[in-house]
């Protein structure tokens, strides 16, 4: 299949792209890895008459620890997060959703900024983002701005990227100490969307009681869905079976996944509640709660 | 639609070409380099058919645009044999019977190598695990990760 025709353009620097974007407004696409972009313009379910590919600007792929923040560059691959000795050890969640994305040849080449800038809610990282509480820092023409990630999947294939910004870092707090998180997801094989997946993270406070929950679920509505009642819920209770069991009713009453053939409505919500409690246990165990 | 002069070296060879915008990886590989050993499978970044080396990593060449190459080194299948001599992992796709119909045989090839690259001596769940954006329909993968074990142990 071949894409519609487009120009294409290789800024050096994020000013170039974003004067690029400034001069051809809607008519411009930004190319990240391209994984979801090219699929969409060769089956020409998406158009775009110029990209401009913010692959050979520098310095947006890092993963690096500073002011309190886990900072991961919106450029960064797939495969440089499964690679990085700092996700795997301390960002267990993030570890999780990497290695469940795509595949490991997608995930070559797949961007964090990508996945979530495409605004899909069966994507992978925007549940986990959601659970982990996450900034998306953006640079445009009127400079930097940071948008809290429950402000960011505004629609179907929609966010608060509009104009002429650049997703340009994530922002994700340093977890506390006995913190953990967990991704689960269930697909039907190797690269597919999920058929439902829960990104989970605990904080375990004092008396090992829950201090704080970040439950964020996959392909459970047309906007990645943040289950705030069993977050809630859970907050300053004992990381247990019955209560992880409650916050899966009521992270399955969140969800209004709609049916294809990955499954009906009520099975999915069913699938949600089972893996947000194996989730939430997960999470907990890597916690040192139980 | 902008043509774009770019530069790429395949399998050692340096080659300037002209391409258009739009045109795919594996277009400027077996229609303008005419090497068609890199499949076309399913076109939609499932298969991995296409499976090329850019810059050492394997990637689908269908789903990445060849000015994005521009720059890059590419290793495909034709790369793969020296001197005459099949590379281990080839020999090991020979000696196990690696494949039936042979379609998805240079991607499979090409991600064996470069997880050899990174990793000489893979468990089997390592190889089901690099393979796993792969798709074979004929071998059920048992003598896949046969032929792989086997070029890990030649490769030494």
């Amino acid at each position: 299949m071949i894409p519609a025709p487009f120009d294409y353009h290789a800024p050096k620097t994020l000013d170039e792209a974003i004067g690029l974007l400034q001069r051809h407004g809607e008519e411009a696409k930004v190319l990240s890895g391209g994984q979801s972009l090219l699929p969409l313009l060769k089956l020409r379910l998406g158009f775009a008459t110029q990209l401009v590919d913010i692959g050979r600007i520098p310095g947006l792929s890092y993963i690096k620890e500073e002011n309190g923040f886990l900072k991961i560059g919106g450029a960064t691959s797939e495969s440089a997060l499964e690679r990085s000795d700092l996700i795997r050890q301390r960002y267990p969640l993030l570890f999780d959703t990497t290695r469940v994305i795509a595949d490991p040849l997608v995930r070559n080449r797949a961007t964090i900024g990508g996945n979530l800038a495409h605004g899909d809610p069966a994507n992978d990282h925007p549940a986990a983002m959601l659970a982990l509480g996450a900034d998306i820092v953006v640079r445009g023409s009127g400079g930097e701005r940071v948008i809290p990630i429950t402000e960011f999947f505004t629609g179907l294939f929609q966010t608060a990227l509009a104009g002429d910004v650049i997703l340009t870092e994530i922002r994700i707090p340093v977890p506390a100490a006995n913190s953990g998180g967990a991704y689960v997801k269930l697909e039907r094989k190797v690269g597919d969307y999920a058929t439902a997946a829960t990104a989970a993270q605990l904080a375990l406070g004092s008396k090992g009681k829950i201090a704080s929950a970040g439950i964020g679920l996959t392909n459970a509505g047309t906007v990645p869905v943040k289950a705030t009642d069993a977050e809630r819920f859970l907050t300053g209770k004992a990381p247990d079976e019955v209560a992880f069991a409650e916050a899966g009713r009521l992270a399955a009453a969140a969800a209004s996944p709609s049916a294809d053939w990955r499954g009906s409505v009520e099975y999915k919500r069913e699938m949600v509640r089972v893996l947000t409690g194996r989730a939430l246990a997960r999470a907990a165990e890597r916690a040192g709660g139980q | 639609m902008a043509k774009h002069a770019i530069h790429i070296t395949v399998n050692g060879t340096a080659h300037d070409v002209e391409v258009d915008s739009r045109l795919l990886l594996v277009h400027l590989i077996r229609d303008e380099l005419r090497l068609t050993g890199t499949h076309i499978g399913c076109d939609t970044t499932h298969c991995g058919a296409c499976t090329v080396l850019l810059d050492g990593e394997p990637v689908k060449s269908c789903t990445v645009l060849a000015v994005q190459a521009d720059g890059r080194e590419l290793k495909t299948v034709e790369g793969l044999t020296a001197n005459g001599k099949l590379h281990p992992v080839q020999q090991g796709f020979w000696d196990e019977h690696g494949l039936q119909c042979g379609y998805c045989t240079p991607g499979m090839l090409m991600t064996s190598y470069a997880l050899l690259q990174r990793n000489s001596n893979p468990t089997e769940a390592e190889i089901r695990e690099a393979i796993s954006g792969n798709l074979c329909r004929c071998t059920g993968y048992v003598n896949i990760v046969k032929a792989v074990q086997h070029a890990a142990a030649n490769i030494g």
